[in-house]
């Protein structure tokens, strides 16, 4: 292919998009107010790529505090204004304000919606053959209503009074009172607002993705054939279904506490100088009812991200995934137990200590089936033929992530173990891993795998390999050191360190983790642009560059809404024929029918062909 | 001036790796090899993830073992503290080795089994005996992990001894209060809306118990006996964390809790132990409370039982530091609590304005 071959195509795509202008759909409804699922999941990726570069950059700007508690920042005067003070220092109530808003925007806008509603949304009608979503007009909601809680929460960070700032788990009463901070004035009622929205739009999405895979599943594609990212987004959404609304009362009790007078979660407090006349509330409470949504949470955010990686790593190896069954054995049990574990976020909150026993028994055992699906992933590598595109090394990074962080959580589920770490740096080292790097390397070997199917063009792999290897060595240079931190028992939303002799030491440690973080956020601008550059001027994907069997690669290089030209594909088999002994290829897609491989076919699939031949 | 030419450095810099990239694509377009779908850089991959492997365990095994680990590893001064110590480093131990082997075989394998033209991957759906293996050896593993905690668990949070010194401490943006229960030993009652300016504790002093408690501006505890806090907040959330007796408790408004612990090593031997002449034990503010949640410290001294008793005799009950509080306390226990709190002439107060002082509260 010559230069100027790709100069031709681009003119001839752009005619393309042009005429449709006029023919089909005007703009606002093709773009912006589009029922279409592969539109629709692509506002999701990229209000969800904008609200990482903020999260990220948030995370900047008090790793510079942590690391370099003595530095001028009154070069960030004209972005930050008077929350930098004019000797040139972040102020501490605003540096709360930060962790706060990276942590609510990490786990619920980018991490959830950005990561969920992006592939849920893309895959799971293409690869089970439908043409669209069960309801385009909800999933065009989703959108909206994310579109619109984003917009309140971004509000909510220019506030003079600053926005959220009692930490993303917002527990009362820090949370419910403006007298305890200036953030918990306008700023948490905006960001319960907002919150109400978002659950509001994930609601609508799950109810879709739960219906599309029940109810819209091409013909041949059985439960059992279903790829392992459809079982994840499937059962994703049920935990959000059954979760979400949980959040929802113990956000209304709280809205109710701080505006109506109410005391679910207030009993004697005296606080700027006069004693409140609530009694008889419990902030516990709160915690219980916010950790039932925020642990099942973190699965919410886990799973799609192991859904995508089974899918990448088994293509790329050239092998089935190892252990189908027991993969969708081990999403189920860990959907179950997440229900089931929240408490382990409160052993030394005060709450009864037997309790504490019991959850800790049951915390430790969702671990063993998220080690089944770690030794599957490191099985299906074993006796591969792998294929290192940029999507399958930052698959093995995901599975690298989950393993560190999924092992210190047997120290945080400990609870005896757990009086010494908890909240300190430890915990801080151990989610940053096992949920927050490790979802985003999901949502980033999603992009990389699936962008020839979204933007019909191919991504650049050498900058996709300087992108993964600057994240991953930097991703474990800031959060690895982070774990030494925490043992010596720095506790975590400090300010600073300096008030403590205990905390004295490790100066150095904190500088070289802000500059780690500081190149493993420079690097994501490599990404940036390599995703932005190429959804314009990329080479032209062809129609299954991975030699994948999922039905999303049977679609034209570019899908229209209804996704096939012709009928809906059939399915005949399960995802994952690749390497079978006596197929002429490596890989046999899910609509090649058992009868056309007689030379692979195993006694029982001989059986099958038998059946199709009959029918037909 | 510098600023403008660190910009048009930094937009250079961007020019120049833009024609970089826009060469090298070029090339590739001109080398033109679209027939294999194999990454031309592959093999350099799967180098790349073994020389990771490699740098990564010996520059983690150097951390860790490399003479830092004096730095962050506290040394214990408690009790329970030994315990919790024990089962850590057991559990270090052992996902230890999880951690290496499964790393080892993750990026060995990514090595070994790097693409090769004519090699074919082996077609291995499942093996149910290899499956059974790795969920029964976790379940057992865990299960021991569990029940050595669970008893230490259980052991660390039953009732305090009879006879263990009570102290009490209450968290308030952004210090604490302490309040100890004088030669009665039992600590007076208290109540949220008594607090004011000056009884932050909000002691309440129609309990005969309150009249002897006192605040002092340290806690002191002794070596070698049963110490209870009680703990309580009275605003926000706060948490008393003291990592060398692996102490930690929430302190929640309108929900007392309690943490119980022997301190097994005093100040002064820490100090030599530390080889830190200024060490002092801090109380730390673990959960996040407010602007000054970083600035919560507060000492506590571990003496030596017979410098705590004398230490405890020595100080003066918080009534008659304040001594117009007696006006709160019921007329007929004034005179008792006069001798009690050690107040000399309590005729003072009965004096008119005596009784306004805190009477206008």
């Amino acid at each position: 292919m010559s230069i100027t071959d790709i100069q031709v195509t681009d003119e001839l795509v752009h005619d393309d998009d042009h005429n449709e202008e006029h023919h089909e759909q005007s703009f606002i409804f093709k773009y912006i107010f589009s029922t279409d699922h592969k539109t629709i999941a692509k506002q999701f990726l990229i209000t969800g790529i904008f609200w990482a570069i903020l999260g990220g950059g948030l995370s900047v700007i008090f790793r510079l505090q942590l690391g370099f508690p003595d530095m001028d920042m009154g070069f960030l005067q004209p972005f930050l204004g008077d929350w930098i003070s004019n000797s040139g220092k972040l102020d501490p109530e605003f540096y709360l304000a930060m962790i706060t808003m990276h942590g609510t925007i990490m786990v619920f806008f980018v991490l959830t919606a950005g990561l969920s509603g992006t592939f849920s949304n893309y895959l799971i009608p293409l690869q089970l053959g439908a043409r669209d979503m069960a309801s385009g007009f909800m999933n065009l909601l989703s959108y909206w209503f994310f579109f619109l809680s984003s917009v309140i929460m971004f509000i909510s960070m220019f506030l003079s009074t600053g926005p959220a700032s009692g930490g993303w788990t917002i527990y009362p009463p820090l949370s419910a009172l403006p007298q305890a901070m200036s953030g918990s004035g306008m700023g948490m009622t905006l960001w319960l607002v907002s919150m109400v929205f978002f659950i509001a739009s994930t609601l609508l999405g799950g109810i879709n993705y739960i219906t599309t895979v029940i109810n819209l599943r091409t013909e041949g594609m059985t439960f059992r054939r279903m790829p392992l990212t459809i079982w994840a987004f499937f059962i994703t959404a049920i935990l959000g279904l059954l979760s979400f609304p949980v959040l929802v009362a113990c956000v209304l009790l709280l809205v109710f506490d701080r505006s109506f007078g109410t005391s679910f979660y207030l009993s004697e407090i005296f606080i700027g100088g006069e004693a409140l006349p609530n009694l008889g509330g419990s902030p516990i409470l709160f915690q219980h009812l916010f950790w039932f949504l925020g642990h099942p949470e973190v699965y919410i955010v886990i799973l799609p991200a192991l859904g995508i990686t089974s899918e990448v790593i088994s293509t790329n190896s050239r092998k089935p995934i190892f252990g189908y069954t027991a993969m969708i054995g081990s999403i189920l049990a860990i959907a179950f137990l997440s229900f089931i574990v929240w408490a382990h976020h409160m052993f030394i909150t005060g709450m009864n200590p037997f309790l504490g026993s019991i959850f800790m028994f049951l915390t430790l055992i969702i671990a063993i089936p998220s080690a089944v699906k770690a030794f599957n992933y490191i099985t299906t590598l074993w006796k591969g033929n792998l294929v290192f595109t940029p999507a399958m090394l930052f698959s093995i990074g995901l599975v690298s992530f989950f393993i560190s962080g999924g092992l210190t959580g047997l120290f945080l589920g400990n609870a005896a173990i757990d009086i010494n770490l908890h909240d300190t740096y430890f915990v801080v080292a151990h989610f940053h891993l096992v949920m927050g790097s490790a979802a985003f390397f999901g949502l980033l070997a999603g992009v990389y795998h699936w962008f020839p199917k979204m933007f019909g063009r191919m991504m650049d792999e050498k900058l996709g390999y300087i992108h993964f290897w600057l994240t991953f060595v930097g991703v474990y240079l800031v959060f690895f050191p982070l774990h030494y931190i925490g043992i010596a028992g720095f506790p975590r939303r400090y300010y600073s360190f300096t008030n403590f002799d205990a905390f004295s030491s490790f100066v150095d440690l904190n500088s070289f983790v802000t500059v780690a973080a500081i190149i493993t956020f420079g690097a994501q601008f490599i990404f940036l642009f390599n995703f932005f550059y190429n959804i314009f001027k990329g080479k032209k994907a062809p129609s299954n560059p991975w030699n994948s069997n999922t039905l999303e690669w049977t679609t034209p290089r570019i899908p229209e809404h209804g996704n096939w030209p012709g009928d809906i594909p059939k399915v005949y088999r399960w995802p994952y024929d690749y390497s079978k002994p006596g197929a002429k290829d490596d890989f046999i897609p899910q609509t090649v029918p058992y009868h056309q491989t007689k030379e692979s076919n195993t006694d029982f699939e001989n059986e099958e062909s038998k059946k199709e031949q009959s029918a037909s | 001036m510098l600023n403008t030419i660190i910009i048009i450095a930094a937009i250079l810099i961007l020019v120049i790796l833009f024609a970089i990239f826009r060469v090298s694509s070029l090339v590739d377009v001109i080398k033109g090899d679209s027939s294999t779908k194999i990454p031309s850089s592959n093999g350099l991959q799967a180098n790349l993830l073994l020389l990771f492997l490699i740098a990564g365990l010996i520059g983690g095994f150097y951390y860790s073992f490399g003479g830092l680990e004096d730095d962050f590893v506290l040394p214990v001064a408690s009790k329970h503290g030994v315990i919790t110590d024990t089962l850590f480093w057991w559990t270090m131990a052992i996902t230890g080795v999880v951690f290496i082997v499964t790393h080892i075989f993750l990026f060995g394998f990514s090595w070994k089994y790097q693409h090769r033209e004519n090699q074919v991957a082996y077609f291995y759906p499942h093996n149910n005996k290899l499956e059974m293996i790795w969920t029964i050896i976790p379940a057992i593993v865990l299960a021991a992990l569990v029940f050595t905690g669970w008893k230490a668990w259980m052991d660390i949070t039953r009732e305090s001894p009879e006879g263990s010194e009570v102290i009490e401490i209450m968290g308030y943006q952004y210090a604490w209060s302490v309040r100890y229960p004088g030669a009665d030993n039992v600590l007076g009652d208290y109540d949220y809306l008594k607090i004011d300016a000056t009884n932050q504790m909000g002691i309440d002093f129609s309990d005969r118990a309150s009249f002897d408690d006192f605040i002092p501006r340290e806690i002191h505890v002794p070596k070698g006996k049963p110490v209870r806090f009680n703990i309580r907040a009275r605003d926000v959330i706060h948490s008393v964390y003291q990592p060398h007796f692996r102490l930690q408790m929430n302190a929640v408004p309108g929900m007392p809790t309690q943490f119980w612990f022997e301190p097994t090593k005093t100040t002064e031997e820490m100090r030599a132990e530390t080889k830190n002449p200024d060490f002092q034990y801090e109380l730390v503010c673990n959960k996040i409370c407010g602007q000054g949640h970083f600035a919560m410290r507060y000492i506590i001294v571990v003496d030596e039982l017979e410098d705590y008793k004398e230490w405890f005799k020595s100080q003066e009950p918080w009534l008659k530091q304040n001594a117009d509080y007696l006006t709160e306390v019921p007329a007929k226990l004034r005179e008792a609590a006069s001798i009690v709190a050690g107040i000399e002439n309590p005729s003072d107060l009965d004096a008119p304005n005596g009784l306004t002082i805190s009477g206008s509260k």
